[in-house]
């Protein structure tokens, strides 16, 4: 198939991408009609209203310019670049928080006073803004609010802010393009699940016992619509 | 494709309302026998298949949101549209009690998103009263549905393995995939604490089971609809089916809002509105289908008031609304460090489990009536919002290559680490059980708020009874011997009486049935054992309304093999000249 037919599988709408997937083309056809799936920019299935909605929140913003600077800091402290991949900022992980923001407004005030409380925190210690502040001073105030089982009682207010960014900085790094490869995550592609990889069994001292090899599915068989014996059994 | 534009005939054969497994199923069982039939649905028109409405094979990038639920109750990339609350369509509950109600105004409703795990009730769920003495008995028995569970698997097609179970009938099954390897760990440590693990009966296709539809692809996203159609919902393997052959028009869009009766009270057709130019419709027909949903059936019925049914329609009995139940659920989490920086391979699988616990033990041994099943998650899943989540009090679970555990909290290159160590090492297990009906959950029709078409709207009063929480005690007393038998590293605490045993609120497993049950004694049921209305004859339940009690199952392939067999009947009764 050449690029043409497989768009027009997958445009026309009358016969769904998968269906040829899932009916016994070869590799190549499988991975062009995948890149052609993935390219496609029709947004992501989403009704009018989602995508009236969604226009909305993209074009409003909550954050101060100084605000999303401190985003960006603090979002490189909790994810930064290292041997193996880049940094919360270098995928856009602020971009993602603003969106969350207006996305869940119980995120706003406790967000916008957790940056001010660091802001006060800075202030109180070094005589400056979190953003005037060295890196030293800026982890030596963040070491008091990093660690929930050894901070002070008063520090708590940062704990449950630090706590916060550190999980929207991590889920905006880790559903990042460059997080998921981090992460080794191998799927979401049209495939045959036959089982664990059997060097995977071994390490882990399992094995598929006969009966489980001898009702699960096969991958020959797939494609054969299913008939039954008088038992009840599929043959 | 619009199916807004439709003219109606003059005349139907038979009028469904709704679209989801129940009005499907007689959508094609009654157009395929030659009736002439109108389908109306409350939402939009909505195909997997379609580049429009796709979201299966997306990555998590592509939602602004990371696929967070905060639009769609089930995450950014689930296919239901609706939700718990739906604007302009409000629902209330008495004081001091709970329901959530889950509602998805598409076609195909509910079918679109479920769990596609699918069940056959055992000869004892249609008979609990003859056995515990609670609820009431089934006016029919298993040997009255067989035939059409039978033909439901060969139609729409399920996984699952033949174990001679007495409850957990045998199937028509396609093979089923092979475990994960978090499934094996559970496998070997339930069965090592005397709790069975069997390959799990989803309505997933490991192989086609005709040409319409292709086989399962392995992307482990069922909850995002089928693209290929490998998974069941009732728009994509029943109604457009049905449509291409002929005699089905579907009007998307069109919210009933009462049956019409004549004279003599019986069903002359129903009242929409239009939810795109709020105009009001209606469809004549001889024979009236409701497979709306148990709740929006009974409300339905409720707002149907005329001379000949003062207290709704077919509710002289004043069951209608009554007998309310949802599966009770409850469920625990733990850590696997033997899963910690795992090979990495794609083991998306089908969506959903391989492998589940049907009910297990004697109830005349245990302090509580029925019985639930076990079901089972984890893996190395796609990551979404919610990944990387919670290692301020997970990250003291792992451990440097030297043995030093790393603190909670933290940032850095360190943490960073962690998170990937950890991912695809979390199991999980959820109890999903029978809880038993009774007579004061209910939801009746509240006298002061109408929705924004205009229409009456539910008011829900449902508590738990101490039978459900004591089974909910159970579950997690077993949660804990299995996932520690596995090694696992519980997270969070068991939840106590103070917490109802971590229950979740009625209707939150979406498996309400019970509102316009069936029996032989018109004052204590509102349908007979053909789903047919008492007091109307040409008035047909095919959703989960009809259902006596729910069995620690799953309720669809019921509603499916229920339906069908009410279709037959309406059918004959046709050509006998009775409707």
């Amino acid at each position: 198939m050449d690029r043409r037919e497989h768009l027009k599988l997958l445009l026309a709408g009358g016969v769904g991408a998968g269906l040829f997937l899932a009916s016994g083309c070869s590799e190549e056809d499988r991975r062009q009609s995948e890149e052609i799936l993935r390219a496609s920019d029709l947004s992501y299935g989403r009704a009018d209203y989602e995508m009236e909605h969604d226009k909305r929140l993209l074009s409003e913003t909550f954050f101060t310019e100084a605000e999303l600077e401190m985003v960006k800091v603090l979002a490189d402290i909790i994810i930064p670049a290292d041997d193996e991949s880049g940094s919360a900022t270098d995928v856009g992980v602020h971009d993602f928080i603003e969106f969350m923001m207006k996305d869940s407004p119980p995120f706003q005030l406790v967000t916008r006073g957790g940056l001010m409380w660091l802001n006060n925190q800075c202030n109180t210690r070094f005589g400056k803004p979190f953003l005037d502040c060295s890196e030293s001073e800026r982890l030596e105030l963040i070491d008091l609010i990093a660690y929930p089982d050894r901070a002070a009682p008063d520090m708590l207010y940062g704990v449950r802010f630090f706590n916060r960014m550190r999980d929207l900085v991590a889920t905006g790094f880790f559903t990042s393009r460059m997080g998921v490869d981090y992460l080794g995550y191998q799927g979401n592609r049209p495939g045959f699940w036959d089982g664990v990889p059997a060097e995977v069994l071994r390490n882990h001292g399992l094995e598929y016992d006969q009966k489980t090899l001898d009702e699960s599915i096969k991958e020959e068989d797939r494609y054969r619509i299913a008939e039954w014996d008088d038992n009840m059994n599929p043959i | 494709m619009s199916f807004e534009m439709i003219l109606p005939k003059e005349k139907y054969d038979v009028a469904i309302v709704g679209s989801g497994a129940g009005g499907g199923m007689a959508a094609k069982v009654l157009s395929e026998a030659g009736l002439s039939v109108a389908v109306l649905e409350a939402g939009g028109f909505y195909d997997p298949m379609q580049e429009e409405f796709r979201t299966q094979l997306r990555w998590p990038w592509e939602s602004p949101r990371r696929g967070a639920n905060t639009v769609r109750p089930f995450g950014d990339f689930d296919a239901a549209w609706g939700g718990w609350e739906i604007e302009g369509e409000p629902y209330l509950r008495n004081p001091g009690t709970s329901f959530d109600w889950f509602r998805s105004r598409m076609l195909g409703g509910r079918t679109n998103h479920w769990g596609r795990i699918s069940l056959r009730f055992g000869p004892k769920d249609f008979k609990r009263k003859s056995i515990d003495g609670l609820g009431e008995d089934w006016p029919i028995g298993y040997e009255d549905v067989k035939p059409y569970y039978d033909r439901v698997d060969k139609l729409v097609g399920v996984f699952g393995t033949n174990e001679g179970l007495e409850d957990d009938p045998d199937g028509y099954f396609l093979p089923p995939p092979k475990p994960r390897l978090h499934e094996l760990y559970i496998k070997r440590a339930a069965e090592g604490v005397g709790v069975p693990v069997i390959p799990s009966r989803l309505s997933v296709l490991t192989r086609r089971v005709n040409d319409e539809r292709g086989a399962c692809f392995y992307c482990n996203q069922c909850n995002r609809a089928c693209n290929v159609y490998a998974d069941f919902s009732s728009g994509t393997c029943l109604v457009q089916p049905a449509m291409k052959r002929g005699n089905v028009d579907l009007f998307t869009n069109a919210m009933v809002r009462e049956v019409m009766t004549d004279s003599n009270g019986l069903a002359t057709g129903v009242v929409y509105i239009n939810t795109k130019n709020l105009q009001e419709h209606r469809i004549q027909a001889r024979v009236v289908v409701l497979g709306a949903s148990a709740c929006e059936t009974a409300r339905l019925l409720l707002n149907s008031k005329s001379a000949a049914h003062p207290d709704g329609l077919a509710n002289g009995s004043g069951v209608v609304g009554r007998y309310l139940h949802d599966s009770t659920g409850s469920d625990r989490m733990a850590i696997l460090p033997a899963l910690f920086n795992r090979e990495r391979y794609n083991e998306d699988g089908v969506g959903g489990m391989h492998v589940y616990t049907p009910w297990w033990l004697d109830n005349n041994r245990m302090d509580f009536p029925r019985g639930y099943h076990l079901e089972y998650w984890g893996g190395m899943s796609m990551p979404l919002y919610g990944t990387g989540f919670g290692m301020d009090s997970m990250r003291q679970h792992i451990s440097d290559q030297f043995g030093n555990p790393s603190p909670n909290g933290g940032y850095g290159a360190g943490l960073k680490r962690d998170i990937r160590t950890l991912y695809g090492s979390t199991v999980g297990i959820s109890g999903r059980g029978e809880c038993i009906a009774r007579y004061d959950n209910y939801c009746e029709i509240d006298p002061n708020v109408v929705d924004k078409y205009g229409i009456p709207v539910l008011r829900f009063n449902y508590t738990w009874s101490e039978h459900e929480l004591k089974q909910a005690q159970h579950m997690h007393e077993t949660f804990e011997e299995i996932l520690t038998a596995m090694g696992g590293i519980l997270v969070g605490e068991k939840p106590g009486a103070d917490r109802e045993y971590g229950l979740h609120a009625p209707g939150r497993i979406i498996h309400e049935v019970g509102t316009t049950r069936m029996g032989d004694d018109p004052s204590t049921s509102v349908l007979n054992q053909y789903a047919q209305a008492h007091e109307c004859k040409n008035l047909f339940v095919v959703d989960a309304g009809s259902f006596v009690s729910q069995a620690d199952k799953n309720p669809t392939w019921t509603i499916m093999a229920l339906s069908w067999r009410t279709s037959d009947y309406i059918v004959e009764q046709m050509s006998q000249g009775n409707l």
